[in-house]
């Protein structure tokens, strides 16, 4: 029995109750609350009304059955009919069952609102509470359409009860964040903004909840919030702790009141207003201080309430980033709490200190307690403050210091928790990719990794270091090297084999020449760790022998010894036999040359976002991975600095699968590119064949009818007429692009004499290199013929290429011009930052010939999803929530060419009343932002 | 805001579930289970705070009971935790040196203190006084001990 029984104790339920907790099996608890069900059931089915008390009882013990974790299927209707119960207790359980088994069937919800509704206008402010509460619980769509436009009246009107307005400001709330489309703010605005200045305190910090999110959703609407909000924050720093009443929480003043200001406050930029400004940095300096001031109470209580205001504005601090004298005082009282002995306050330490990592003023002073990080990483108890430790170190590494603290995290890892391997894992490969100054340090790292944490090295990391691998030939003979003398160890992870095997069919060549590692030596070590792989990596192994019979002719007789041996010709597994008996076909049948064609090197992998880094997204989930990505590369935006990893910025390119071996698919010689025959390398079909200027070329008008279309995509097709159609694809990466022009013949008759150029005019022709290869001269009827163009960006251009083709149909000579969609945009790398890192650029190109602005009417339908896919398309990183007004879109990316680099900010502000938009360019260049500005203007 | 709130047990028995957003069933077991999994298995001593997914966990054990509950990303752990705490005493002051036992007679009561406290995962009202003048009004409606005695068990 309860050892207190207040109020209405049910004296029934108690009893069962009971009976629950003295059952000694699962099986003895079922047979008593099926007992209880079927007892419930019949009194509620019974011939005789039940009065409100049983009623109530029922449906309380239903209640209590159900959180135990069973289900229950009736007595929603008796607790629906509780709410219209004049006695408080009675609605109170009613309600209390309906919030918690919600239950969508809509007779009742039409039931319950019509209780709610009810009670709402009762003027009895117990029972608006509990009508109020119902709705936050419940939150459904069904109820924000009953009384989204109710709550707002109650909370602003004169009259109500400070507790009701309370409950109506979160409820208010609640129902902003499932419908916000339902609870139109518009008229109640000011009045929701001066519930600020109210008496109550309970309601001032009800009222800030709601402002600080409908802030975030529409910060220009709320702006006058913030002198309120400062206001009212100043005058309680600077109150004594008796001042605030009840509002004192173990002598801290209003604690939650302070932390929500200060949380409303990082909704916007510091307060331009001077006054108010020095007025927030006052209480900001204040609360420092406060932090030296010894403890007023020993309690927790006491020194948590406190420091959670402290580390609140802290964290405004940082969103601010403009005062540095606040920042370095931050970041030292944050290195204080480092080295405290309370836990939990060097947990928070660690993990704000990565928030001000990422800020440009502040990352070297956070550099500075490298050692106490790295300490902690190897001395706390604690797993999630080391895991802390670990983000922080990630946060704050740069080319400065990434060999040390990838060392310490490698050290780490030997004893990590198992939980967390991983992610370290994905962590050290990260870095080592994007700040290694020397990829020989790269692969060593990587290789080191494999060995120390093998079974957590994911797939994408070992694809990432052969794709890095393959794209830089300066590193290709030092990491077949490694890898063979990795492979000499006796017992070596899996993946080490499937890296060696790969890179050692790649570059075996490379080491070859040394006799203790002559191609037999070679063979004979990978095909020493051959029977203790998985199928997958025997696979591999396979492709790699084909690709040395290829390499090394004299290791042919052997490796076809091998393949033709029953255990590859019959293995069982369709994939492994697949694979041997059409490699030992290969090998006999095919000249040197086709196999030299066909087992070709790998071709560079086209740039795109790290799959490592996506991987280490997805597992953190989005947004917990901001650091080095969005907070420093800023640099490169200015053009300054040129990336010396370009392989970890990001791109948008649609990256293939990340599955680059094609494991477990059809043979299908994994590794010969599919695009072999043209010439692999971007760059090394330019000596071939320069398309001539061809001024002579008879013109006829130039046709551009598709051209705009082709401004925010790559491909689709560019002209039709009744004989031929178009189209083209293309991809570009960095100040190169390729461009494969599909000519397809329509009729039924060959065209002859087929010929095409591309022709640059004027000072195009310095701007823009392109090289065309030449194409078969006939094109059959029906036909398609491809022609591949490489393009490479000299400088920036506004003017665009001429494709003109010339073909011979019926007798006839055809001519057709067609302006080819190779625009300056085509060169943009994207670039993420964040809101703050974003002004800033934003400010500094402020002089009147970086920007170019347009103001100009929708030609489409303004829909959101369409403009982004847009600008996505035009090739800058689309900036999510860096702009307050949510409806704006800004973004940010480099325009790369052969000599110089661009950075380029864009922010389109649409407005659908007008149908208009006004779309602002900032370049370091006027002729880039000039040439942006009207291809992209052109786009809406 | 909060997300979730939860009581449990040191040997994970769920004493109390309030959710501030919307989940199926089938999500809020897992929760459940990720959570009782997760801070019971933690050391005695350790911090309080955890992440979990992209949430932030934030838990503390008063006597045999664990409260804890999942914050969004922004929100202020420390702060938390006094939330926590501050339910404890509206507990106490509620039912007098509270325990886990009174929780599980008179669960209907512990989810009305808290009503009074939290809403829609904000803080509602922070004032101890008057969240405790609240619930005794209410208990003020409701029927006296004799009523309680005379009233049928079953």
């Amino acid at each position: 029995m309860p050892a207190v029984s207040k109020g209405d104790g049910m004296r029934g339920l108690a009893v069962f109750i009971s009976d629950i907790r003295n059952c000694k099996s699962k099986e003895a608890e079922i047979k008593r609350i099926n007992k209880e069900l079927a007892n419930i059931r019949s009194k509620f089915k019974g011939d005789k009304a039940l009065d409100g008390y049983s009623k109530k009882k029922y449906v309380c013990k239903l209640l209590f059955i159900f959180l135990l974790g069973h289900d229950i299927d009736f007595g929603h209707m008796e607790a629906v009919n509780l709410l219209s119960s004049n006695k408080y207790t009675e609605k109170q359980i009613g309600y209390l069952f309906i919030s918690v088994l919600v239950n969508s069937n809509s007779d009742l919800i039409r039931l319950i609102n019509n209780a709610i509704k009810n009670d709402l206008s009762s003027r009895n402010p117990t029972f608006m509470n509990l009508a109020l509460h119902c709705i936050a619980n419940v939150g459904s769509r069904e109820m924000a359409e009953a009384f989204a436009a109710d709550i707002p009246r109650i909370l602003v009107a004169g009259d109500t009860m400070d507790s009701v307005k309370q409950s109506a400001a979160l409820c208010l709330l609640r129902l902003n964040r499932t419908s916000p489309d339902l609870v139109p703010m518009g008229e109640w605005t000011s009045r929701v903004v001066h519930l600020l200045n109210d008496q109550h305190l309970g309601v001032v910090t009800a009222a800030t909840s709601l402002i600080t999110t409908l802030a975030q959703k529409n910060p220009e609407e709320f702006k006058t919030s913030v002198s309120l909000a400062v206001a009212r924050l100043s005058r309680i720093v600077t109150s004594a702790s008796t001042d605030l009443q009840d509002y004192t929480y173990y002598f801290v003043p209003a604690p939650w009141l302070s932390v929500k200001l200060l949380r409303l406050l990082q909704c916007y930029p510091p307060p331009e207003d001077a006054a108010i400004r020095g007025r927030l940095s006052e209480c900001l300096e204040t609360i420092l201080n406060k932090a030296q001031e010894p403890p007023k109470s020993k309690k927790v209580q006491h020194s948590n309430a406190k420091n959670a205001v402290l580390f609140e504005a802290i964290s405004l601090i940082i969103h601010h980033d403009s005062e540095p004298t606040l920042l370095v005082r931050a970041c030292n009282q944050l290195g204080q709490f480092l080295q405290h002995r309370e836990t939990n306050l060097r947990y928070l330490a660690l993990e704000s200190m990565c928030t001000l990592a990422s800020s440009e003023f502040s990352h070297e002073a956070v550099k500075t307690h490298i050692e106490t990080v790295i300490n902690a990483l190897k001395t706390e108890r604690d797993v999630s403050v080391r895991q802390r430790a670990v983000d922080l170190l990630y946060a704050m590494c740069d080319r400065s210091n990434v060999q040390q603290i990838v060392a310490e995290m490698l050290n780490y890892l030997e004893t990590a928790d198992y939980s967390i391997r991983e992610e370290i894992v994905l962590k050290v490969a990260i870095l080592a990719e994007k700040y290694a100054v020397d990829y020989t340090w790269y692969v060593d790292t990587i290789l080191n990794l494999i060995r120390i944490a093998g079974d957590y090295v994911s797939e994408e990391v070992w694809y990432r270091v052969i794709q890095i691998v393959i794209n830089r030939d300066d590193v290709q003979g030092y990491a077949a090297k490694t890898v063979f003398e990795a492979l000499q160890a006796p017992a070596c992870h899996e993946n080490l084999v499937k890296v060696g095997g790969y890179i050692l069919g790649e570059f075996g060549n490379l080491i070859a020449g040394d006799p203790r590692s002559s191609p037999l030596v070679q063979f004979n070590l990978l095909h020493s760790k051959f029977h203790l792989c998985s199928v997958p990596s025997r696979a591999l192994l396979l492709s790699t022998y084909i690709k040395f019979i290829n390499l090394f002719p004299e290791v042919k007789g052997t490796i076809q010894e091998v393949l033709r041996s029953d255990s590859q010709l019959r293995n069982a597994d369709v994939e492994l036999q697949q694979r041997a008996v059409e490699y030992l076909r290969l090998s006999c049948i095919a000249s040197t040359d086709i196999l030299a064609t066909v087992l070709e090197e790998m071709p560079p992998f086209p740039e795109r976002e790290s799959s490592i880094l996506a991987k280490l997204k997805r597992k953190k989930g989005p947004g917990m991975v901001p650091d080095i990505e969005e907070g420093r590369k800023d640099k490169n935006v200015n053009g300054g600095m040129e990336p010396i990893s370009t392989n970890a910025t990001t791109k948008s390119t649609p990256s293939p699968s990340t599955d680059l071996l094609s494991l477990g698919s059809s043979p299908a010689l994994s590794s010969a590119p599919p695009s072999s025959s043209a010439g692999g390398l971007l760059v090394d079909v330019f000596t071939e064949n320069h398309a001539p200027a061809a001024p002579g070329v008879p013109m006829g008008p130039v046709a551009d009818d598709n051209f705009s279309r082709f401004v925010c995509k790559n491909n689709g097709v560019l002209f039709e007429n009744q004989l031929v159609q178009i189209g083209l694809k293309s991809e570009f990466r960095q100040n190169l692009g390729r461009m494969y022009i599909f000519f397809g013949n329509k009729t039924s008759t060959q065209f002859l004499n087929f010929s095409s150029s591309v022709i640059c005019q004027d000072s195009l022709k310095t701007q823009l290199s392109i090289h065309i290869k030449p194409a078969d001269p006939t094109v059959d009827g029906g036909a398609q013929l491809q022609q591949i163009l490489n393009i490479e960006c000299v400088s920036d251009f506004v003017e665009a290429p001429v494709l003109s083709i010339q073909f011979r149909y019926g007798g006839t000579l055809q001519n057709i011009a067609v302006k080819l969609p190779i625009t300056l945009n085509k060169f943009f790398q994207p670039t993420e930052m964040t809101s703050q890192d974003f002004f800033q650029r934003w400010k500094q190109l402020s002089s009147p010939q970086q920007e170019v602005q347009k103001i100009f009417k929708a030609k489409h339908s303004m829909d959101t999803e369409v403009t982004k896919a847009k600008i996505i398309g035009f090739g800058v990183a689309l900036l999510d929530r860096v702009d307050p007004n949510p409806s704006n879109f800004v973004g940010a990316g480099v325009i790369h060419t052969k000599t110089t680099q661009v950075g380029c900010l864009l922010r389109l502000e649409p407005n659908t009343q007008a149908q208009m938009y006004r779309l602002t360019l900032r370049t370091s260049r006027d002729t880039v932002s000039q040439r942006l500005c009207e291809l992209l203007s052109d786009q809406f | 805001m909060m997300r979730f709130l939860l009581l449990f047990s040191r040997q994970g028995k769920l004493r109390l579930q309030k959710w501030f957003t919307p989940l199926v069933e089938r999500e809020r077991k897992k929760v459940v289970r990720d959570m009782t999994l997760m801070v019971l298995g933690r050391p005695p001593r350790s911090c309080n705070f955890l992440h979990w997914k992209d949430l932030k966990v934030v838990y503390k054990r008063y006597a045999s009971l664990y409260f804890c509950c999942g914050l969004d990303d922004k929100d202020n752990e420390l702060l938390a935790l006094e939330v926590l705490h501050r339910y404890v005493e509206l507990l106490d002051k509620y039912f007098g040196n509270v325990c886990e036992l009174d929780i599980i007679f008179n669960f209907e009561k512990a989810y009305f203190i808290l009503d009074e406290f939290l809403m829609g995962g904000e803080v509602q009202e922070t004032s101890k006084v008057t969240v405790a003048k609240s619930i005794e009004a209410s208990d003020m409606l409701q029927e006296t001990m004799e009523e309680y005695m005379s009233k049928p068990a079953f």
